[in-house]
């Protein structure tokens, strides 16, 4: 056995909570260690944001391609989608991150072990690596052990029944795709595969799709679902699966109580994800648990003295972003820095057609805050850049939620294709606590998407220029 | 528009220099005719000096401390119409905020009288507090992550700053304006053992320079010599409650230090030798007739010594009348050069405060001070028997260069006699 490795700072998951964390505790000349049973970069490199962004894309891209009459492109031929040579140039990415992950671990000067820890008590884990175990004690502990897909037990994952994961490195695109739960995960999937030819049925049990979006906000994606035939169930329970192989099919329970089912190829179960807090020796720990999630303070404090939590093991939004964040705070915490998380905004992305981003409050829950609010919209159908991109007829606009005394902006929400990219304007209007007059005042160059934010704010002044 | 220059006018009184107190103004303020500019310091006196003209600060010379010349430059002022002006053909192709036509309609004017400008007046004064917005129960406070990030390393919580920026934003100004006003390290808790750092510092200047240098050079220069001896004060208190107690509504309140000057006047003349100053580096005494006492007084800035003149000519409740309005000059700062200068002698009291014994510093350049301690009844033994007596000390110092010992003595009990025999106070 390996002697025993005495560290100060001690990171267990390498995803981008877990190594964020490590790096800013390396730099900061931190003896630290990061435990990773997986390759590094957690579910968000390997498993989630990047490569179902990459298959998303390549699905965009697939599908455009034979959607392009209307701008004079047309093939001789249909175009074919090679499923496997997506995948592997999906693999190439995360190879690449995974590895520069490892590169900037190693500058920081952090130590890596791989395998899985098991903690024994608080400060104390043991590592099965492949030389064999490997006792690692520490100062202090960062868990960062993510989260891990809701397996249902009427769906148990396996064949072709699939988490997120397997959907993501398929061998060849599934011809009838059935997806249970319209989340976020559901219908990015959902939509990727439908443009690459899948037909799509969602079958979810609320009445809406993308619930953690307010109605204004999914409808054009409902609009698209709509469009390009993918069929949605809502109000309708999952009741399990029939046959294998050609003959599988989703059985659920319509809003009308009637028994129905779904011939398909494969299921994709993506009914959301549970904290990872099983199988590491979490209850020897004596870490207080809120619910499934490790209970912390503002600065991620559990409530063990120096065992720290982030990521998805600590709550709702599981976002990386916010992960990553909070292993920055917690390594400069740790180093005696004073630091609190106090951000105004987490912003949130879906990357379904049209992609959707939410930072700060939508106008219920403004409203709901006690907050007299106005509100402005401005549609991309107005703009001439999103018309030049063909992203002026998919229903998007952005709009921006403000106090009606002071002017503040509560909120900015935007619904349309590549709106993803002007998340970070939104957040850093929120986070520096502009007013609408600062956004207004602040020129956007054009032609471009982000125009459409400061004419949102015109609206809500009552003088938009372009509407 | 035009440029004044403000130069230090001579205030009198032969004064060829002033220190520098007080700034009232700052540059870009905008000030009215009559109002203060600076304070400053003379030997003896605090002197405001006012603006002669409406306009706008342009430029302050010197800083709190220094020594300005009568007749060098102090406050570039930016004023209106061009008789009011001493460098006009340099500033006006300079002078951005009103056209030049609107100068030069202005009739000329001579210096005392200069044409009122609806800018000077109308323009806010710079200085003038920010509106805060308050934040309403529970809301969060709102200030850009940099803020939010220097707070929390500085202990503060921000809820607790006001933000003057548009919807109650808490700038970086907001937050140096409220580590300002408090100490750091109380922002965060009200603990009463809590570790105190830092140092502050404070520029001895003004009245407090000036008594650094009296005491450094009496000390330094003169061999003090201390003579303490008790008096029973018994008869003299007697008389002074009496007196109190049937005084006329015009009269002064008595207190002990009228009968001093009374004591001084009958004494000092048997005794020349403590009364006068001694010039050292000309290596002179000098015994003045007259007897200028001293009085030591306190003030909020610090010591002064204002001079009852001619002591020699005032009655006990002339005296009494006279102390009473030096001090409320002195201790008001309105005490003139020649009323806080000239004594040759001084008188120190502390009242209650007097103690037991104390070692007073010569008023240099004179030669005596005599200090009276607190008034105490203690048992004494008169006659063989104890009795409760009134019983005060006075507390002396001498310079031992010209006065000695044993005439120090002498003196010292001459006033004690008196003190003792009230009546001899009164009699030639």
């Amino acid at each position: 056995m390996a002697k025993t490795i005495t560290t100060k700072v001690l990171v267990v998951g390498g995803g981008p909570g877990g190594y964020v964390a490590a790096i800013r505790a390396g730099q900061l000349g931190l003896d630290t260690t990061l435990v990773e049973e997986d390759r590094l970069g957690g579910t968000c490199l390997l498993r989630g944001c990047i490569p179902s962004k990459a298959l998303i894309h390549a699905a965009s891209k697939f599908h455009e391609l034979g959607h392009a009459g209307n701008i004079g492109i047309t093939l001789p031929q249909a175009a074919s989608f090679d499923m496997a040579k997506a995948v592997s140039w999906k693999d190439g990415i995360t190879g690449k991150l995974n590895s520069g992950v490892a590169g900037l671990l190693a500058k920081a000067k952090v130590r890596t072990v791989s395998g899985r820890a098991v903690f024994s008590d608080a400060k104390t884990c043991t590592v099965q690596t492949a030389e064999g175990p490997q006792t690692i004690t520490a100062e202090h502990v960062i868990l960062a052990t993510g989260s891990v897909p809701v397996e249902l037990k009427i769906l148990p994952f396996g064949g072709d029944i699939l988490s997120s994961t397997e959907a993501l490195s398929l061998a060849e695109v599934p011809k009838r795709l059935a997806v249970v739960g319209a989340g976020y995960i559901g219908l990015e999937l959902g939509i990727a595969f439908a443009k690459l030819g899948s037909q799509v049925t969602v079958v979810e049990a609320q009445e809406r799709i993308l619930p953690l979006y307010d109605a204004e906000l999914t409808r054009p994606v409902e609009r698209w679902l709509k469009k390009n035939g993918v069929t949605v169930h809502l109000k309708s329970m999952t009741t399990g699966f029939a046959g294998k192989g050609k003959s599988l099919k989703l059985q659920y329970q319509s809003a009308d109580g009637a028994s129905q089912d779904i011939p398909c190829d494969k299921i994709l179960v993506t009914v959301g994800r549970r904290p990872n807090t099983q199988g590491w020796g979490l209850e020897n720990m004596a870490v207080d648990l809120a619910g499934p999630f490790v209970k912390i303070d503002e600065q991620c404090r559990t409530s063990m003295r120096n065992v720290w939590a982030i990521g998805d093991l600590v709550g709702e939004p599981m976002l990386a972003h916010k992960a990553s964040k909070q292993g920055e705070m917690v390594a400069e915490i740790i180093a005696g820095r004073k630091r609190s998380f106090d951000h105004v905004c987490i912003p949130a992305v879906c990357f379904t057609e049209p992609e959707i981003v939410s930072a700060g409050l939508s106008p219920e829950q403004a409203k709901a805050a006690a907050h007299q609010v106005k509100v402005g919209i401005f549609p991309f159908a107005a703009s001439g850049r999103a018309m030049s991109m063909e992203a002026g007829t998919d229903g998007g606009f952005v709009r921006v939620v403000a106090r009606a005394d002071n002017h503040l902006v509560l909120g900015i929400q935007a619904v349309g294709a590549h709106v993803s990219e002007l998340s970070g304007e939104f957040a850093h209007a929120l986070e520096m606590g502009s007013r609408l007059e600062d956004i207004a005042g602040t020129i956007h160059a054009h032609p471009t998407l982000s125009e459409a934010l400061p004419e949102a704010t015109l609206a809500a002044l009552g003088h938009a220029l372009h509407i | 528009m035009s440029k004044f220059t403000f130069k230090l006018p001579d205030i009198g009184e032969g004064i060829t220099e002033a220190e520098i107190a007080t700034w009232r103004v700052a540059v870009g303020d905008t000030v009215k005719e009559d109002q203060p500019l600076v304070d400053v310091l003379t030997e003896k006196a605090a002197v405001e000096i006012p603006s002669p003209f409406a306009g706008k600060v342009l430029e302050l010379k010197g800083s709190p401390g220094d020594f300005v010349p009568v007749g060098s430059v102090m406050v570039v002022l930016e004023v209106a119409g061009e008789g009011a002006v001493e460098e006009p053909a340099a500033a006006a192709p300079a002078a951005p905020v009103q056209p030049a036509a609107v100068a030069k309609e202005k009739p000329a004017k001579p210096v005392a009288t200069p044409a009122p400008t609806a800018a000077a007046v109308v323009q806010p004064a710079p200085s003038a507090p920010v509106p805060l917005v308050p934040r309403s129960e529970g809301e969060k406070p709102l200030a850009t992550p940099a803020v939010r990030q220097r707070a929390r390393d500085l202990g503060i919580q921000l809820s607790y700053v006001p933000g003057s920026g548009p919807a109650g934003h808490i700038t970086h100004a907001d937050l140096d304006a409220f580590i300002a006003r408090k100490p750091v390290s109380g922002a965060a808790v009200s603990n009463a053992r809590q570790k105190r750092e830092g140092v502050e510092q404070f520029k001895v200047i003004g009245l407090r320079r000036k008594i650094a240098e009296a005491m450094q050079r009496s000390k330094q220069r003169i061999p003090h010599f201390a003579y303490v001896e008790e008096v029973d004060v018994t008869e003299l208190e007697a008389l002074r409650t009496h007196l109190n107690n049937n005084r006329k509504p015009d009269q002064t309140k008595l207190t002990l230090l009228p009968f001093l000057v009374l004591a001084l006047v009958r004494a000092v003349p048997d005794h020349p030798e403590v009364n006068g100053t001694f010039d050292d580096e000309a290596g002179i005494v000098h015994h003045p007739s007259a007897l200028h006492i001293g009085i030591a007084a306190q003030t909020p800035n610090g010591l002064v010594v204002p001079v009852i003149r001619h002591a020699e000519t005032l009655d006990l409740w002339q005296a009494a009348a006279e102390i009473k309005r030096l001090a409320e000059a002195a201790r008001s700062g309105k005490a003139s050069r020649e009323e806080l200068s000239g004594s040759s002698i001084t008188i120190s009291s502390l009242g209650p405060m007097g103690g037991i014994v104390s070692t007073p510093v010569i008023n240099a350049p004179e030669v005596a001070i005599v200090g009276v301690n607190k008034m105490v009844e203690r048992p004494m033994v008169r006659n063989g028997q104890i009795v409760t007596r009134m019983m005060m000390n006075l507390s002396s110092s001498f310079d031992h260069r010209i006065v000695d010992g044993w005439n120090a003595a002498e003196f010292i009990q001459h006033i004690k006699r008196l003190f003792e025999n009230p009546a001899t106070l009164f009699i030639d």
